[in-house]
């Protein structure tokens, strides 16, 4: 690909309508970057955005891009990516869209390990309906919803994509635009499906997780050595509800990818102008 | 000597019916005889009545009908059940020597072959083959030669080895011998063979095999019966034309792989049945308000909820015809017989692309499930053409990029249709969405852009209207004072009732409706018949409710909702008796409505 793509060419004409400060903008820059830093295009990309805030970055993202039903983000994603594996295919969404009603495709699209990548700007809080509780919301958050808070422990994505067979498995926070950008870049370099979640906190409706939480809070693997090809230290810093860890905690790098392993490596968008050479073969088995 | 001859076999689910009756009637086709099967079954692995049907003559059988000539009995329960299909001289073979036989009643004026099977097929090498001991003594009873089931036998069973087929061909040999020595042979009956070659296949291969043919590279389905058969069709055989088949956790993620792989530019599907419809529908929307070209086959079972689903019904018309919120421009198709449910695969195909919108192919259990003959000319595959409708490439895309080469996904146009532009096209990236939209695919709000984009998605349509032929197909005279409407698989039972009306002088003119959205306007020859039936399976008669509401004026109702298909001879007295009672009250405006119980 061209090397002169800039990550700006990413950009579309359209002016986010997210609330100043929202941690979007430095998730999506972030994405950005990586995209260009991979050397992708806006034309050999395609972005599937999930509903709620998050969703809306399609629009101010510029490559081709579906902006879906609520939840059903990661199956279009599949379906896109196996189609044509030619296309460089990025996952976004919210929490809610894929802890909460799109629970059951994570867990599936994580086993699945199509080579993809799923960003998820968790901000523990439903933002586009003025301030719910999200699968991620702490148990005593009080909400319109949830008076006395939720009343149950919060989805822990990141053991869940373990549970799930995950093969990357990252955090990130949108704030910190360098680390963010090359964790984003080692999901998209992953030989498999690299999810990462990217803390992106809600100025307006989350008073709890906020950006001086995870600033005071966060601890960057990488500072301590941390080897994620190590499953055991994996899950370790993965279950280990006392801290909030940024960088790249699980890799599989001997697992193979669902395309690979189907061996699809073309793209499925040419059809014959009749029926395919071969057909009538289909009608010979019937005798 | 009737010119058909009807058989069955029936016990247990786990008896091997499936797999017998298969043989029989892969040999009766073989045989140059053409056939119809169909299928009782449970929606459980094992226990419970199942049978498996075949009724074959020379000519074409398009029907099942309720009679039964030779039935193989593993269970006191499969005579029960079949009583009413039997008649005075049916032969029932069953094996006496098995416990549960041992006291079994024949019923007066049938005749009892007791076939020791499992006893002769334990000689024959094991007494799993005591069902291919029974298809011999069927030979025998149907004075059909035996050297036709052989090629069967190959069939079923050349993979697992030749000595397996062998003592198979020996099992069959001693159930033919044991009949010809202890009784005989003096049957009425005497299959002909031909010179003729047919292939046998069911309604859901037919669609398989129909995607394939028009360049579906891509499948994304969850196993739901009766549509498991299209996903097991194309598992391991779309993958040598290119393509993919892949089981997904549900059907809300089947369709959205599928809708990704399409908007990726491949030709893709999803087969379903009521329940996953359900489902489906909540991305219905967005197919259509994206534009996305998609085939969705429902093949429909009995409803609602869990329902009966392993038994025939039509009830999901209005829910394809309707379902969705909002309003999304669609094509409802339903094949009318197996050989349709491969052309109208293809035709799904390139009505969606054209159109870029989904494509609902309504198929019923009653033709999924049932295998029929054809001569292997019905599918010739050179007849299958593909049309792509408006996709642009690199030297195109300038045409539709506005002042700031921003490609236009849903531009305006007259004719409704806007261009296409697969990914990885230079120039052509763009965003669909499920918001209402702009050109670009953005979402908006204004009021003026608002109605454009309805109003070009509803002009598709008019378009449709305008250049596709959506005649339904026609049967009998169209002079004839009475006509029947129908559509799905009810066809083959009508075409055959019309026959017996016929002979008993009523003369009715069938149209057979494929199209049921964008549909023909049957109000002209509504107007014209003198009586008018409505003849489908669901209770409250969703598609007559739809012409009369095209037409202004008031059908008869023919329904059948217990589950079971119509038979031709029972359809032709239910149509009498419609015909009868609307006649005698002298007018279209009072109508009947006849319902069809077991």
């Amino acid at each position: 690909m061209s090397s002169d793509v800039r990550f700006t060419d990413f950009k579309s004409d359209k002016q986010p309508t997210w609330c100043p400060g929202c941690g979007d903008f430095g998730t999506m820059n972030g994405m950005m970057k990586a995209l260009a830093n991979t050397g992708n295009n806006p034309d050999n990309t395609f972005i599937v955005a999930g509903i709620g805030c998050s969703g809306k970055i399609g629009t101010y993202m510029h490559s081709y891009a579906l902006h879906g039903v609520h939840g059903r983000a990661l199956p279009v994603g599949t379906g896109v990516k196996l189609a044509n594996p030619e296309l460089e295919v990025m996952v976004a969404g919210g929490d809610g869209d894929g802890y909460s009603i799109g629970a059951g495709h994570f867990v599936h699209a994580v086993r699945r390990n199509v080579d993809m990548s799923y960003i998820v700007m968790d901000n523990r809080i439903y933002g586009l309906t003025k301030g719910q509780a999200s699968p991620t919301s702490r148990e005593d958050f009080e909400t319109s919803t949830t008076p006395e808070g939720p009343q149950q422990p919060p989805v822990n994505p990141l053991a869940l994509a373990l549970a799930s067979g995950g093969t990357f498995i990252a955090q990130s926070f949108s704030t910190d635009a360098q680390r963010h950008a090359e964790i984003v870049q080692k999901a998209i370099e992953h030989d498999g499906f690299g999810f990462v979640n990217v803390f992106s906190p809600c100025v307006t409706f989350n008073d709890v997780d906020t950006y001086d939480y995870f600033r005071d809070s966060l601890v960057d693997v990488a500072e301590s050595g941390h080897d994620p090809t190590d499953y055991d230290a994996a899950k370790g810093k993965i279950l280990d509800a006392e801290k909030e860890y940024q960088g790249v905690l699980w890799q599989n790098e001997s697992a193979v990818a669902y395309d690979q392993k189907h061996s699809i490596t073309q793209d499925m968008s040419a059809v014959d102008s009749g029926a395919p050479d071969g057909a009538m073969d289909l009608v010979r088995e019937f005798y | 000597m009737p010119a058909d001859f009807n058989w069955a076999i029936g016990g247990e689910a786990g008896d091997g019916i499936d797999s017998t009756g298969k043989i029989f009637a892969q040999a009766l086709s073989r045989a140059g005889r053409h056939v119809f099967t169909s299928k009782d079954f449970a929606s459980r692995i094992r226990g419970g009545y199942t049978a498996y049907k075949v009724r074959t003559a020379v000519d074409p059988v398009q029907s099942v009908v309720d009679r039964l000539d030779v039935l193989i009995a593993l269970t006191p329960r499969t005579i029960k059940e079949n009583h009413d299909e039997l008649h005075e001289g049916s032969v029932i073979i069953y094996d006496g020597e098995r416990t549960t036989m041992e006291n079994v009643e024949i019923p007066d004026g049938m005749v009892g072959l007791d076939v020791p099977l499992k006893r002769l097929a334990e000689e024959a090498g094991g007494a799993i083959m005591r069902n291919v001991v029974a298809l011999g003594a069927a030979c025998a009873v149907a004075d059909f030669p035996i050297e036709n089931l052989d090629s069967a036998l190959e069939k079923r069973f050349g993979s697992k080895g030749q000595s397996l087929v062998e003592n198979n061909k020996e099992a069959a040999r001693s159930g033919r011998d044991y009949v010809g020595s202890e009784y005989h042979n003096e049957f009425d009956y005497s299959l002909e063979t031909t010179d003729a070659d047919y292939v046998l296949l069911n309604g859901d291969e037919a669609i398989g095999m129909g995607a394939i043919a028009a360049g579906c590279k891509f499948y994304a389905g969850y196993p739901i019966t009766p549509a498991t058969n299209v996903m097991e069709y194309l598992t391991g055989r779309i993958e040598q034309f290119g393509g993919h088949v892949l089981q997904a956790e549900d059907e809300l993620s089947a369709i959205n792989i599928a809708l990704g792989a399409a908007r990726a530019g491949a030709r893709a599907m999803t087969a379903t049945s009521g329940p996953g419809i359900d489902l489906m529908t909540e991305t219905f929307g967005l197919i259509g308000t994206s534009e996305t070209p998609l085939v969705i086959a429902d093949v429909m079972r009995s409803g609602p909820s869990t329902g009966m689903p392993t038994k025939q019904e039509q009830g999901d018309l209005n829910m394809l015809l309707y379902g969705g919120h909002g309003e999304i421009p669609r094509f409802v198709v339903a094949p009318t017989t197996i050989a349709e449910c491969f052309w109208k695969t293809v035709e799904a195909f390139n009505l969606a692309e054209k159109y870029q919108t989904p494509v609902y192919l309504a198929a019923d259990l009653a033709m999924a499930v049932t295998e029929r003959t054809f001569s292997p000319e019905t599918f010739d595959m050179d007849d299958v053409e593909i049309e792509r409708g408006k996709v642009v490439d690199e030297s195109t895309i300038d045409q539709w990029q506005n002042e700031k080469s921003q490609f236009q996904p849903h531009a305006l146009t007259d004719d409704g249709i806007s261009p296409r532009a697969f990914p990885g096209t230079t120039g052509g990236a763009h965003m669909s969405t499920g918001l209402e939209h702009d050109e670009l695919g953005r979402r908006t709000e204004d009021t003026d852009m608002r109605v454009e984009q309805v109003d070009k998605r509803t002009r598709k349509v008019e378009t449709a209207r305008r250049e596709e032929d959506l005649t339904p197909r026609s049967f009998g005279s169209e002079d004839a004072p009475n006509l029947v409407i129908s559509w799905g698989s009810n066809e083959g039972a009508m075409v055959e009732a019309m026959s017996i009306l016929d002979e008993r002088g009523i003369d009715v003119h069938f149209l057979s409706v494929p199209y049921l959205f964008p549909r023909y306007n049957l109000t002209e020859a509504i107007d014209e018949a003198e009586t008018v039936i409505a003849v489908e399976c669901n209770a409250t008669g969703q598609f007559a409710n739809v012409i009369e509401h095209d037409a202004l004026s008031r059908v008869n109702r023919v329904n059948k909702y217990d589950g079971v298909r119509f038979k031709a001879d029972e359809l032709a007295s239910k149509i009498e008796q419609t015909i009868d009672t609307a006649s005698s009250a002298g007018t279209n405006e009072e109508t009947e409505t006849t319902e069809i119980t077991q």
